[in-house]
């Protein structure tokens, strides 16, 4: 562990990220404590550029409403559906793409057709389909957002399991008589897990721009405050409010690069093998 | 370089004395010019005998004529009648036409193609006309230019239906004996109006150049007018910016930009020409649900809606803050209804008195853009504030219409227009007997209260206009109190426009009454 930390700490990019992640964690978090009125009370007339008021650093939106408090409600909305969608699409990928990679042969023929379907359909197209034809609530936006986001799972889990599951110890456990379940679950899925692991908090990172994408073109949850409608809302007056977009619109960036510093900073670190070429 | 200040001192000089007495007749219409037009959306069809939405009136305006016309005050003018009279009863119509019309293909316009017109054609095609014609027992033509109308009773609204959405002149000629729908003429419309049909580029623009046989001296001023399909409100903006576009009827552009737009150079705005229309927005409430029986839920929430703070956020100020079923531009409108006004005080009161009991209410948005979504959004707030669940549901449009046909919704945006009067526009949203499940534009919100439906349709076959407003005072009073609906906005749809461009709204019916008058004051 402490090697790991080490390995990390080395990664200048990765420390920045955590750090930026650990801000928009702790806003998320306590939103409800700084903010405990509903981001979508109407507090002062419309469109309050920002630091004209006090009380109000970021100003006010289309109706009034405290574009802060909208920031920080967001930040909760935003890293709930990165982590829980990433959570299901690796419940789905994980074990598509272990059964595909140990059992080989026609099971693999099966499920890795089964994979390209839905690899061979651009993601959002499929996302904007899935919420068009369910009702856009919360839970079908992590569903749909999921639904679209395992296939890159199962095949990176099938080529890692493919190539672990020739090696001596799992031929060694073989022989010791283990049922196929705790070979893959026991010895190979625990050996397949770093490059999982990067690959998880990219996805998270995809998860949050495809919910503020979803979100901007309207197949959002129209009861939540999440910063892709933020945007969405705006983007008719940013010729007028420029930061009503703009200052959701960094939130995003932010957090979506803070994850994608953290997973190289994850590579360098569970790979200390790979020597990056930057190095 | 002194040369060229001269030249652009004197330039100066010669505009000030060209302007001088240009300004001194800023009233006398100037011939000639192009207006450009935002139609949106595209219409399906300008036959507006066959298809009355909105764009088709706009540009059918144009095209097609009826009797008369309407001021803002809803009082007729003269169109292609020139005179008419009602008897004391109130059931011989009789209209003296004007001589020397002739359709755009040459063929003079008489009292056949009237009676063509409202006996067979609009009778068979048009679902609102059928209605009205149901009060008409016969319709005589004792010669070329008189046409009388007999109605089996007195139906005040009568007089009110004759403007080209609703009754247009059609040349019999072409259309009798037809299968009227696949008629191949619907493509290129025949009509009296001062405006000719010239071509239609399907998803670009539709064409329409002067009629120069055109039956009043001197109109139209303008030689022809291009209506362009721009399906996308920001790209509509931008077209009136960049001077593709003068003319934004109501509606074109979202609401957010309205400010922007008006502020230009040159840009003139009214919220003029929907007197007509009336059109008037509401939440229908769901009174199969509980606990909206309850009247006390239903004021509550009638009160606690801060409907100033959107007409000022949403609507820019434009519009009315409506206080009841009716537009206060329709017909026997009455000011002095129960009090409905934002009191959030009252509201909270009045919901702890009631059977409200923490029940999530479904609000359904109307799929109509940016406003619409914002306005659910501070709906939803105003609720929230006094203490009831809202959830807001998401739809498109036909979403919309399967949800409030099949009454599967709690509040739902809306809104509909009042034709001027509240036997024509009113009427139908509050009475039982248009109840029945299966239609977004009838009374929705299952309504039902027989002193209300007998009143109703009483008052719509007085012959005396005073007997009328006393028995839609009583009908207003007895509706608002019964909160069916929770009424919102008069909407105040903005017509924007070059200030040169003159007169493009002077009737009740703003830009879809044709631009008849419209004459474009030429650059100085």
């Amino acid at each position: 562990m402490k090697d790991f930390w080490t390995r990390f700490r080395f990664n200048r990019g990765a420390v920045i990220g955590l750090v930026i992640l650990a801000v928009v964690i702790a806003t998320a978090i306590a939103a409800p404590f700084i903010f405990p009125t509903s981001p979508w009370k109407m507090v002062q007339r419309p469109f309050l550029p920002p630091l004209t008021q006090n009380g109000l650093p970021l100003g006010t939106d289309a109706l009034g409403r405290d574009v802060l408090a909208g920031l920080a409600h967001g930040a909760y909305v935003s890293l709930l559906v990165g982590l829980v969608s990433t959570v299901v699409a690796l419940a789905i990928g994980v074990p598509v793409g272990a059964l595909a990679g140990y059992f080989v042969g026609r099971v693999d023929d099966a499920l890795m057709r089964f994979t390209e379907f839905f690899q061979t359909i651009p993601s959002f197209a499929l996302a904007i389909v899935l919420l068009a034809i369910f009702q856009p609530s919360l839970t079908f936006v992590i569903i749909a957002i999921a639904i679209v986001s395992w296939p890159p799972v199962a095949r990176l889990v099938r080529g890692e399991v493919l190539s672990l599951r020739t090696r001596e110890f799992v031929e060694a456990a073989t022989l010791q008589g283990l049922g196929n379940a705790q070979i893959i679950l026991r010895h190979i899925l625990p050996n397949a897990l770093p490059p999982i692991i990067v690959l998880a908090s990219l996805m998270v990172a995809q998860a949050i721009l495809l919910e503020s994408s979803l979100s901007f073109l309207g197949l959002g949850d129209p009861n939540i405050m999440s910063w892709g409608y933020m945007i969405g809302a705006a983007r008719t007056v940013i010729r007028t409010a420029w930061w009503l977009s703009f200052l959701p619109g960094m939130a995003i960036l932010l957090t979506v690069l803070a994850l994608n510093l953290i997973g190289e900073g994850l590579n360098d670190a569970l790979n200390p093998r790979l020597t990056r070429k930057s190095e | 370089m002194l040369r060229e200040l001269k030249f652009a001192i004197a330039a100066t000089v010669a505009s000030f004395v060209l302007v001088g007495p240009m300004a001194a007749q800023d009233g006398t219409p100037q011939q000639g010019g192009t207006l450009n037009v935002v139609i949106q959306p595209e219409p399906p069809g300008l036959m507006v005998g066959l298809i009355q939405n909105g764009p088709t009136q706009m540009v059918a305006g144009d095209i097609y004529e009826s009797l008369l016309r309407y001021d803002a005050n809803l009082q007729p003018t003269g169109q292609l009648a020139e005179s008419w009279e009602i008897s004391e009863d109130g059931k011989t119509y009789t209209f003296k036409l004007r001589k020397g019309v002739v359709f755009h293909d040459g063929k003079p316009f008489t009292s056949a193609d009237v009676k063509f017109s409202m006996d067979k054609f609009l009778r068979e095609s048009h679902s609102r006309m059928r209605t009205y014609m149901q009060h008409v027992e016969s319709i005589e033509t004792p010669d070329d230019h008189t046409v009388v109308f007999n109605l089996k009773q007195p139906f005040g609204p009568f007089i009110g239906i004759f403007e080209p959405g609703t009754a247009p002149m059609i040349p019999k000629h072409i259309y009798e004996g037809t299968d009227f729908a696949n008629n191949p003429a619907n493509n290129t419309p025949i009509g009296t109006g001062p405006f000719k049909f010239d071509e239609w580029v399907k998803g670009s623009y539709i064409h329409l150049v002067k009629n120069p046989d055109y039956y009043m001296e001197g109109k139209p001023h303008v030689d022809e007018v291009y209506y362009h399909v721009i399906p996308d409100a920001a790209s509509r903006a931008v077209a009136y910016e960049t001077g593709k576009v003068d003319v934004l009827p109501g509606g074109s552009i979202e609401n957010f930009d309205v400010p922007r737009i008006r502020d230009m150079e040159n840009t003139c705005i009214t919220d003029k020409g929907w007197e007509y229309f009336g059109p008037l927005s509401w939440l229908w409430i769901n009174l199969n649900n509980k606990p909206l029986d309850d009247v006390k839920v239903r004021q509550a929430m009638m009160h606690a809606l801060d409907r100033e703070f959107a007409k000022d956020a949403l609507w820019n100020g434009l519009g009315k803050v409506a206080t009841g079923p009716l537009s206060s531009s329709t017909r026997f409108y009455s000011d002095s209804t129960p009090d409905i006004s934002y009191d959030p005080e009252k509201a909270k009161k009045l919901l702890s008195e009631s059977s409200y009991n923490g029940e999530t209410i479904r609000l359904l948005g109307l799929p109509y853009g940016e406003t619409w979504q914002r306005w659910a959004e501070a709906v939803k707030q105003n609720l929230t504030e006094i203490g009831i669940k809202v959830e807001i549901v998401p739809s498109d449009v036909a979403g919309w219409n399967q949800k409030v046909s099949d009454r599967d919704f709690d509040l739902a945006f809306t809104y509909l227009y009042q034709y001027g009067d509240p036997a024509l526009g009113v009427s139908r949203t509050y009475m039982s007997t248009n109840a029945k499940v299966g239609s977004p534009w009838n009374n929705v919100a299952n309504y039902q209260n027989p002193e209300v439906d007998k009143m109703f349709d009483e008052a719509a076959l007085m012959a005396s206009p005073d007997d009328r407003a006393a028995a839609y005072k009583t009908i207003q009073d007895q509706i608002v109190s019964d909160v069916p609906n929770l009424w919102l906005l008069e909407l105040g749809f903005p017509t924007i426009y070059r200030c040169n461009i003159k007169n493009p709204v002077n009737t009740a019916f703003g830009v879809n009454d044709g631009f008849r008058d419209v004459w474009i004051e030429k650059a100085k």
